[in-house]
Order: C-alpha cells, then sequence, then structure tokens
C-alpha cells in the first residue's frame, strides 16, 4: 500500500519529508486521553456525592474549623415545628435545645455526646452557612458566628406523636412513611430517651444492659419477623410457580409434623381447608410450613437477594442489615422454620418497611428520605431533595398478587379490626415467638392504605405484648385515621 | 472589605483559570503560526491576574509585607522567563512556555500559603532552573551526536540509580535520595531523562525483536533497582514510559500487550512479596477502616477535596497542612481543598495540554530518535501525574510522587523544567529539518539521479518500518 502511494506521488518532492506513521503517537495520546477522563470523572463523582459527607469524620479538623464560624442550624418538621435548634446564651454558650424532647429521640438524635440520627446524617449542612456575604461581613464586624442552614425534614409531629403514645410503656419501634415519595413521616423507638439531658444521662445509658435505650429499634433493631415473613415464603412460591397460585390447596389441623420435630398454628388454630389467599389471610404456620419444604431452595434464596437480605440499604442513617441465608445446609426443620419468619430469620423494621413500600408502589420502592431541602435562615434555598426510586424488589404481577393477599389479610383475616373503614387497608399480622414460653410474642403489622392507590404505609412491632392482630393493628388503625384525617 | 476580596479573589481565580485552560485547547486545535500570538498574550494576562488576585488575598489574611516583595520578585522572574524565551527564540513554542509557567505559578501560591520558607527555598531553584531551560533547546539543536551516546546513557542511569540504593537515606521507608556537600539529590529524577535517550539511542535505528529484548533486560535492570529501593513510584513512571517508547519504536501493538501483562503479574508479585506494597492497598480499598496509620494521609487527602467543593474553601480559609507532606505529594489535594474543584480539574487539564502539545511535536519531526524522545518524555510526564492525581484522589492506590512543577522539590522541579526544555528544542528543531529539506530540494531539482537515489533509500527504509499510513500534520 505504502508503495503505491509514493509511485503515485513520485512527482512531489516534498512527499519525502512525510515518511513516518504517526498513529502509535495517536493511540498513546487517546489512551492516556481516556485514562484521565475516568480519573476526572472520578473526581467530580467523588466532589460532587461524597464530598461533603467528609466532614462527619471525626479525624477531620474543618468540622471545628466551621463550627468555630457557624453554629448549628436548626432542624424543622414537614409541619414547621423546631425539632432541634442552637440557642446562644450571652456569654457566649451555645446550647442544643429539643423542644420536644423525648418524641424525637431517636430519628433526630442528639449532637453532643458523638452525633446520631439526622443530627449525623445533615450534620454537614448544618454547620455550613449559606448566608449573604453581607450578612456575614456584618457577622464578623459584630464579632458573632454565622447562622447554620436549617434542615427541613418530612417528620409529622401528629404522626409521630400518635406512634409513640400508642407504643406507651411498652418497647418496640414504628416506621410511617408515604408510599409515594418514601419520605418517612414518623420514626419511633421504644424506649426512648431526652436529647436535652444526653450529657447528664449518659452513664446510666451507658449501665443499663438490658433496654437499650440509645438504640433506635426501627433501624436497628434486629427481630424474629414472625409471620409477616410470610410475605417472603409467598413471593418465593409465585415466582416458583410462575404467578400461578390457584391450584395451592392444604388441609390444616393445627399441627405440622416434619421427620420429628411438630410444629402449630397461633394458639393451636385449626384452618381446616385452605388456599393459597386463606392460607395468608389466616397466617396459617401448617400451610406454610408444608409450602417451605418444598420450595426451591435456589429459587427462595433468590428472592432473599431481590429482597436486599444481606445487603445495604439505601439510607444515610445507621442500620443493620436483615440476616437470612437459605441454601443446601439449610436443614428442613430449620426450612420451617423460616417459611413463617421464626428460626434463623433477622429482619429489622426498616427492611419490612421497604419490602411492603415496594408491594404497594407495584414493585419497586422509593428510597426511604428523612431530609426535604435546606435552607439558608434568610429562606434561601440551598439543595433540595429529590424522591427517587430504588431498585425493583419484585415485578408489578406478583405485587398485585401480593397487594391483593395483604387486602384479604384485612378482609377476612388477622387484621379485621381495619374492616370496613372509610379507607381500605391492606396488612400482614405477625406474632413472633422469642423464646420458647409460647404465650410471649412481638406484635407485628405492616401495611399500607387506600389499599387500591396506596398513600401511606406503616410498620409497627411491639415487643412482648401478644399477636399482632390485638396489639399492632390498632395502632395502625389510629396512624391512617389520623392520616386521614377520620375522627 | 477585606472579606469581600478575599472572596471575590476565589471567584476570580477559578474564572481566569477555566479562560486560560480555554485558550490552552484552543492554541491546541489550530495551526501554529503567529496568528496565535494574541492567544498566547491572553493567556499570560489571565495566568498574571490570577497570581494577583491570589497574593492580594494571601496578604491581606496574614498582612504579612514580605509577601508582596516575593510576589514582585516572583512575577519579574516569570515575566523575564517569558520574555528572554521569545528573544532568545524567536519560533519557541508559546504554548509550553505559558503552560511551563502557569504550573509554577500555581505552586507558587500554594506552597506560599502552606510554607513559606519552603516557598522561598524553591524559588531559588526554580530561578537557577529557569535559567538552564533557556540554555537547554540550544543545546538540542547543536549536540546531534546525542543519539550514539548509548552506553553512556546506560552506564549514568544505572550507576546513579544504583548509588542511592546503595548509599541512599531512608525517607519514610524508601531511598530515594543522597546528600552530596549538603545538597539532597533525588537521582530518579534525572536519570528519567538519561533513561529516555538510553531507550530511544536503543530503539531508533531498529526495533525488531532483538533489539526490544535487548532494551527490555537493561530498562528491567533500572526498574528493578527502582523497586529494590522501594520507590515504586518511579519504577511505575519508568516502565510505562518504556513500554510506550517501544510501541512507537515498534509499531507493533504485541509488545504493548505483553508489556501490560507483565506489568499486572509483577503488581501481583510485588502485592505478595512487598508489605509496603500490601500497605498500599489495603490503605487505597477502605483508608477509613486504617485511618490510624497507613490510611491517615489518603484520608486527609479526601477530607481536603472533600471540603473544597466547587470553589473551594478560599486561600487559608481550609486546612490542607493536615495531610502529611502535602507539598510534596499532595498539592493538588491542597489546590482542590482551597482553590476548588473547577481550578483542580483545570490544572488537570493544563498538565494534559502539555502531553498534548508534547505528542504533536512528536509527530512532526522525522527523525526517529527524537520522536521516541519526545513520546518518552511526554509519557513519564503524564503518568507521573496521573500517579499523584489518582492517588490523592483514591482512584489508584497512592504512590507518593510529585507533581511535576507545582510540588515542593528540587530535583522534581528542576528535571521537570529540562524535559520542557528539551521538547522545545525538539519543537524548533523541525524548523532545522524544514531547513535542511529545502536544501536537499534545491539540490535535488538540480540533481536527478540524486533524487531517485534518495527516492530509493525512502522506500528501503519505509520498507524496514513497515509502515502501512502516512499522516500529514497539516491535517492535524
Amino acid at each position: 500500500m505504502r508503495k503505491k502511494t509514493t509511485t503515485s506521488k513520485n512527482g512531489k518532492f516534498n512527499e519525502y519529508k512525510k515518511k513516518k506513521t504517526n498513529r502509535d503517537i495517536w493511540f498513546t495520546g487517546i489512551f492516556f486521553f481516556l485514562v484521565f477522563i475516568m480519573m476526572m470523572g472520578y473526581y467530580v463523582k467523588f466532589v460532587s456525592t461524597e464530598g461533603r459527607q467528609m466532614i462527619n469524620n471525626s479525624y477531620n479538623s474543618r468540622q471545628k474549623l466551621l463550627t468555630d464560624k457557624n453554629y448549628r442550624g436548626a432542624i424543622i418538621s414537614a409541619d414547621n415545628e423546631i425539632l432541634a435548634e442552637t440557642i446562644i446564651f450571652e456569654s457566649g454558650n451555645e446550647y442544643r435545645n429539643y423542644p420536644y424532647e423525648n418524641l424525637f429521640s431517636h430519628v433526630v438524635g442528639f449532637s453532643t455526646k458523638g452525633k446520631t440520627g439526622i443530627e449525623a446524617m445533615a450534620n454537614p449542612y448544618l454547620i455550613h452557612s449559606n448566608i449573604s456575604l453581607d450578612s456575614k461581613i456584618e457577622n464578623e464586624i459584630a464579632g458573632e458566628k454565622n447562622a447554620g442552614d436549617n434542615v427541613y425534614t418530612s417528620l409529622r409531629t401528629d404522626l409521630q406523636q400518635i406512634a409513640s403514645k400508642s407504643l406507651g410503656v411498652s418497647k418496640g419501634a414504628i416506621i410511617v412513611s408515604n408510599v409515594k415519595t418514601g419520605e418517612i413521616l414518623a420514626m419511633v423507638s421504644k424506649p426512648d430517651f431526652n436529647p436535652c439531658t444526653i450529657v447528664e444521662d449518659w452513664e446510666g445509658y451507658l449501665e443499663d444492659n438490658e433496654s437499650s435505650v440509645l438504640l433506635n429499634r426501627a433501624t436497628q433493631g434486629i427481630y424474629p419477623p414472625g409471620s409477616t415473613f410470610k410475605i417472603v415464603t409467598s413471593l418465593a412460591y409465585l415466582k416458583e410457580h410462575n404467578g400461578d397460585y390457584q391450584d395451592y390447596k392444604y388441609n390444616c389441623t393445627g399441627a405440622f409434623r416434619y421427620d420429628n420435630s411438630k410444629i402449630g398454628c397461633y394458639h393451636g388454630t385449626v384452618h381446616n381447608n385452605v388456599d393459597f389467599i386463606s392460607s395468608f389471610a389466616k397466617s396459617c404456620n401448617c400451610s406454610y410450613a408444608s409450602m417451605g419444604v418444598e420450595l426451591n431452595r435456589d429459587i427462595y434464596n433468590q428472592t432473599l437477594i431481590d429482597l436486599g437480605f444481606n445487603q445495604s440499604l439505601p439510607v444515610e442513617f445507621n442500620y443493620n442489615q436483615s440476616k437470612l441465608v437459605v441454601d443446601e445446609s439449610v436443614s428442613g426443620e430449620d426450612m420451617i422454620q423460616i417459611s413463617f419468619g421464626q428460626g434463623s430469620v433477622q429482619m429489622t423494621p426498616l427492611h419490612l418497611h421497604l419490602i411492603t413500600n415496594a408491594i404497594a408502589q407495584g414493585g419497586t420502592p422509593m428510597k426511604p428520605q428523612l431530609l426535604t431541602r435546606v435552607e439558608t435562615v434568610e429562606g434561601k434555598v440551598v439543595k433540595e431533595f429529590k424522591s427517587q426510586s430504588y431498585k425493583a424488589y419484585m415485578t408489578e404481577e406478583e405485587a398485585d398478587i401480593l397487594k391483593m393477599l395483604m387486602t384479604e389479610v384485612v378482609e377476612s383475616g388477622t387484621a379485621t379490626k381495619l374492616r370496613g373503614l372509610e379507607y381500605t387497608a391492606a396488612g400482614k399480622t405477625g406474632s413472633a415467638e422469642y423464646n420458647k414460653v409460647k404465650e410471649d410474642s412481638h406484635a407485628w403489622f405492616t401495611g399500607f392504605a387506600p389499599a387500591d392507590d396506596p398513600e401511606i404505609s406503616v410498620t409497627i412491632i411491639v415487643e412482648r405484648i401478644g399477636s399482632g392482630g390485638d396489639y399492632a393493628v390498632p395502632i395502625a388503625k389510629r396512624l391512617f385515621d389520623a392520616y386521614f384525617e377520620v375522627k | 472589605m477585606q472579606y469581600y476580596i478575599v472572596e471575590f479573589s476565589k471567584y476570580v481565580i477559578a474564572g481566569f483559570m477555566v479562560l486560560y485552560t480555554i485558550e490552552a485547547f484552543l492554541a491546541l486545535g489550530k495551526k501554529r503560526d503567529s496568528d496565535k500570538t494574541n492567544v498566547f498574550v491572553r493567556q499570560n494576562i489571565y495566568m498574571f491576574l490570577i497570581q494577583f488576585f491570589a497574593y492580594l488575598s494571601l496578604c491581606l489574611q496574614t498582612g504579612q509585607i514580605e509577601y508582596l516583595f516575593f510576589y514582585a520578585f516572583l512575577q519579574i522572574a516569570l515575566f523575564s522567563t517569558i520574555v528572554l524565551y521569545q528573544m532568545i527564540y524567536p519560533k519557541c513554542n508559546r504554548l509550553i512556555v505559558n503552560n511551563m509557567c502557569m504550573l509554577l505559578s500555581i505552586g507558587f501560591i500554594m506552597l506560599t500559603r502552606l510554607d513559606y520558607d519552603k516557598a522561598i527555598k524553591q524559588f531559588f531553584i526554580v530561578a537557577v532552573a529557569l535559567v538552564v531551560a533557556l540554555i537547554v533547546p540550544f543545546f538540542v539543536h547543536k549536540l546531534r551526536f546525542i543519539k550514539h551516546l548509548k552506553w553512556l546513557y546506560g552506564l549514568v542511569g544505572i550507576l546513579g540509580l544504583g548509588i542511592v540504593l546503595v548509599l541512599g537515606q531512608v525517607t519514610h521507608g524508601s531511598k530515594i535520595s543522597y546528600t552530596i556537600a549538603g545538597v539532597t539529590l533525588q537521582p530518579s529524577e534525572f536519570v528519567k531523562i538519561v533513561f529516555v535517550f538510553f531507550v530511544a539511542s536503543l530503539l531508533y535505528k531498529a526495533a525488531t525483536f532483538k533489539e526490544v529484548v535487548i532494551s527490555a533486560v537493561l530498562a528491567g535492570i533500572h526498574v528493578l533497582i527502582l523497586v529494590a529501593s522501594k520507590d515504586l513510584g518511579s519504577s511505575i513512571i519508568f516502565f510505562m514510559g518504556y513500554l510506550f517508547m517501544v510501541l512507537i519504536a515498534s509499531k507493533n501493538y504485541f509488545y504493548l500487550i505483553v508489556g501490560f501483562i507483565c506489568g499486572g503479574g509483577a503488581a501481583v508479585v510485588g502485592y505478595k512479596v512487598f508489605s509496603h506494597v500490601r500497605v498500599r492497598v489495603q490503605a487505597f480499598m477502605d483508608p477509613f477502616s486504617v485511618i490510624d496509620n497507613q490510611g491517615y494521609q489518603i484520608s486527609q487527602s479526601l477530607f481536603a477535596i472533600g471540603s473544597g467543593q466547587w470553589f473551594g474553601m478560599g486561600l487559608y480559609q481550609g486546612t490542607p497542612s493536615d495531610i502529611p507532606f502535602v507539598e510534596s505529594d499532595f498539592m493538588f489535594s491542597a489546590v482542590a481543598e482551597e482553590l476548588g474543584g473547577i481550578f483542580a480539574l483545570c490544572l488537570i487539564l493544563v498538565c494534559l495540554n502539555c502531553f498534548f502539545e508534547f505528542l504533536r511535536i512528536a509527530m512532526d519531526l522525522d527523525d526517529v530518535f527524537y520522536r521516541l524522545v519526545a513520546c518518552g518524555l511526554a509519557v513519564m510526564y503524564i503518568f507521573q501525574i496521573f500517579l499523584t492525581i489518582g492517588g490523592g484522589i483514591k482512584f489508584i492506590p497512592l504512590t507518593g510522587v510529585t507533581l511535576p512543577l507545582v510540588s515542593y522539590g528540587g530535583s522534581s522541579v528542576l528535571t521537570t523544567l529540562i524535559v520542557f526544555s528539551i521538547l522545545q528544542g525538539l519543537y524548533m528543531l523541525r524548523f532545522t529539518e524544514v531547513k535542511e529539506q529545502k536544501k536537499a530540494r534545491l539540490k535535488a531539482e538540480k540533481n536527478i539521479t540524486k533524487r531517485q537515489k534518495i527516492t530509493k533509500k525512502n522506500k528501503v527504509e519505509v520498507h524496514s518500518k513497515n509502515e502501512e499510513e502516512d499522516y500529514d500534520f497539516e491535517e492535524w
């Protein structure tokens, strides 16, 4: 080829100076250009996403630099109530005040003994000040600190109060959220504490090993999910049978035997002939036990993976992962326990709540969200947090079937306390046993309303009280009533 | 008032840096002729304005009058470099001169802010180095025999690196420097240039399997000495420089692939054999889990970059000094924190701009030896930048090399200025090459037989190099 060019251009002498190829140099240039594009892309991503959070690391001295210049901004609820504010005394001392004291203890958190909750999550915003340059200069001249930016949350004081009162003196947790946006409207964990006096009470909390006051049970509490876990087993069944559940039949005698073990339905109830829908609605343990031993382990485990077990959740606050792996090493007896949420199953209320939201939202939940926007004290919006979809937990068809099952729980099953109201609710109860004494159980309820076009979802656990239908469902009713403004 | 100026300067500095970078890339795309003079003058204006605002904020915030004197001397030094270069070499590459001065000014702004004493020390070294930089292009022109000194280069290179391995001082676990008569030198910096000349002289005549194997063994000795000195960064830079020189000499991508595979294998072996490599990788994977020891540097670097965001904290508003060895290894993070992400991205782009201009010079050269030298120096330059910036932002594991011309360090800045001047010299060599060709053409037109001879010779050469395509640099 080269020969051809030389001969064809033989007449032109100045072609001789180009007796070389630059292709390899072009390659070198493009190679390093691409490498640098990747590096710059990484840099841009770092600065725009993780960069701000770096300020929270205790090894980062810049935090002190900012708190010397600015005082901490306020945390404000969706109904414009102040949840946390900084009061500056004449002496210049700062005091972090929480007007609602115990009510928002876990979700808002504290900032004096380390940082937790929103105080930790929104710390970068709270300690930066984006007030106008003029105000900064005024403050500089007056020798005053700048006001940190205010953080607005999606929390509603009315729902929070109802949730907190409903739990009363019981230990437990409640999460209420807007299904369509993922915004968390209320989050309660009991026992709670007073963040105003956290410094004085600190030692006492540390010494108290039994009640784990500082633990946010809603996000960090690891519980057996009990019958609420039948949602997961049902989903695995639907996946294995391609959504066909019509042929399912079981005759419940109140007990199920497998090898040497025997399990029973709650309080020994006999459900007689049940199909797939009534097994779920009446929460028949025996039916699920027989379903569980026959289910394909691989499909079951894949269902768990799809639902985010043993994985991180899309939230910025502290939480624990739900843990469960189903493989060949799980014995048949264990499988029976797993199928109705006992045994080795460990879940957080937050994770169960996210699965419920997925069912309510056609398979793909919104990312849980606590912060809505950041504003300066002057009212200028610094940042708005948009609601975002999370990954698909299941297909829309599967979500529709599960929604139908959960509606049936209210219509004819264990949550009939929610039947015949101004709104239609759907959900699943659970009564999770946590020790050998059969009568002791945690009361669970997870569900949403209205059933056909869900707006609000709740997940409730009350520790050591009794059945979900008796103790958790009424709380759900109170929350739904408040949300839909039913008197 | 002071508050306004400091806050205002932050945005102005970022703005001028963006303008400077845009002009640099515009200049790169066009043909290089005198009509670009305006571009270069504008670049100079932006450069001096950036320094004006930077030193204004530095002086206002510290109240140090001596900073003003330093500023004045710095401006004189840079201004005279720009003017003298054009006076001595009217056909010099002004883009390279400008970028060189721009990178030096960024370095001095940050160094003054971080450690004024070091800034003064660096200033004297740079002043001397700039004089050297003015002379070097002349020698590139005159000393045409340099391509024949291959064994001298090899000897100097291996001895230079070997002495450090045997006698060098241990700093932070690796042997990279030794002191003669009170001056601490970092020979691996200077050997970079010698090494490029060495490889070029081995490969410029022919790059068949035989030459490649011989050069690979000799280059391998260089790299192994550096590995033995635990100077990881330099050893990878030498390795990459060599690989791409072989590619350009042989036009065979097979060698590049083999090189990358060997490099990957060596990295795995290095990870298993050397604990200091494992430590680096661990600090890269999860710096915060080992923040008390190995991860401390990188974590602090990330904190700095994170708090800088897009427009920076402003000079003296951040705490870049929290990063250990910030002025030598983490200048980029310091820049990102106080001058901001936009400025930092522009800094990367200016370095990339230099690299592209270097390659463009290489493309215009006919002499294979000079082409190899230009490419080798260009690749080593850009790869060093990749290592230091990529390490600082946790894109790759940390290796601890300097950011050329910006970081503190005499050996590094002197070497880089010499590299820039060699490329400057090679750029101007093009004009002599063209002149020689004109002469040849005149002769040839007179003498047809001679012309045919040259044609034949050309064909032979072309054949031996197995060329396929022909580019015209005018089409750039």
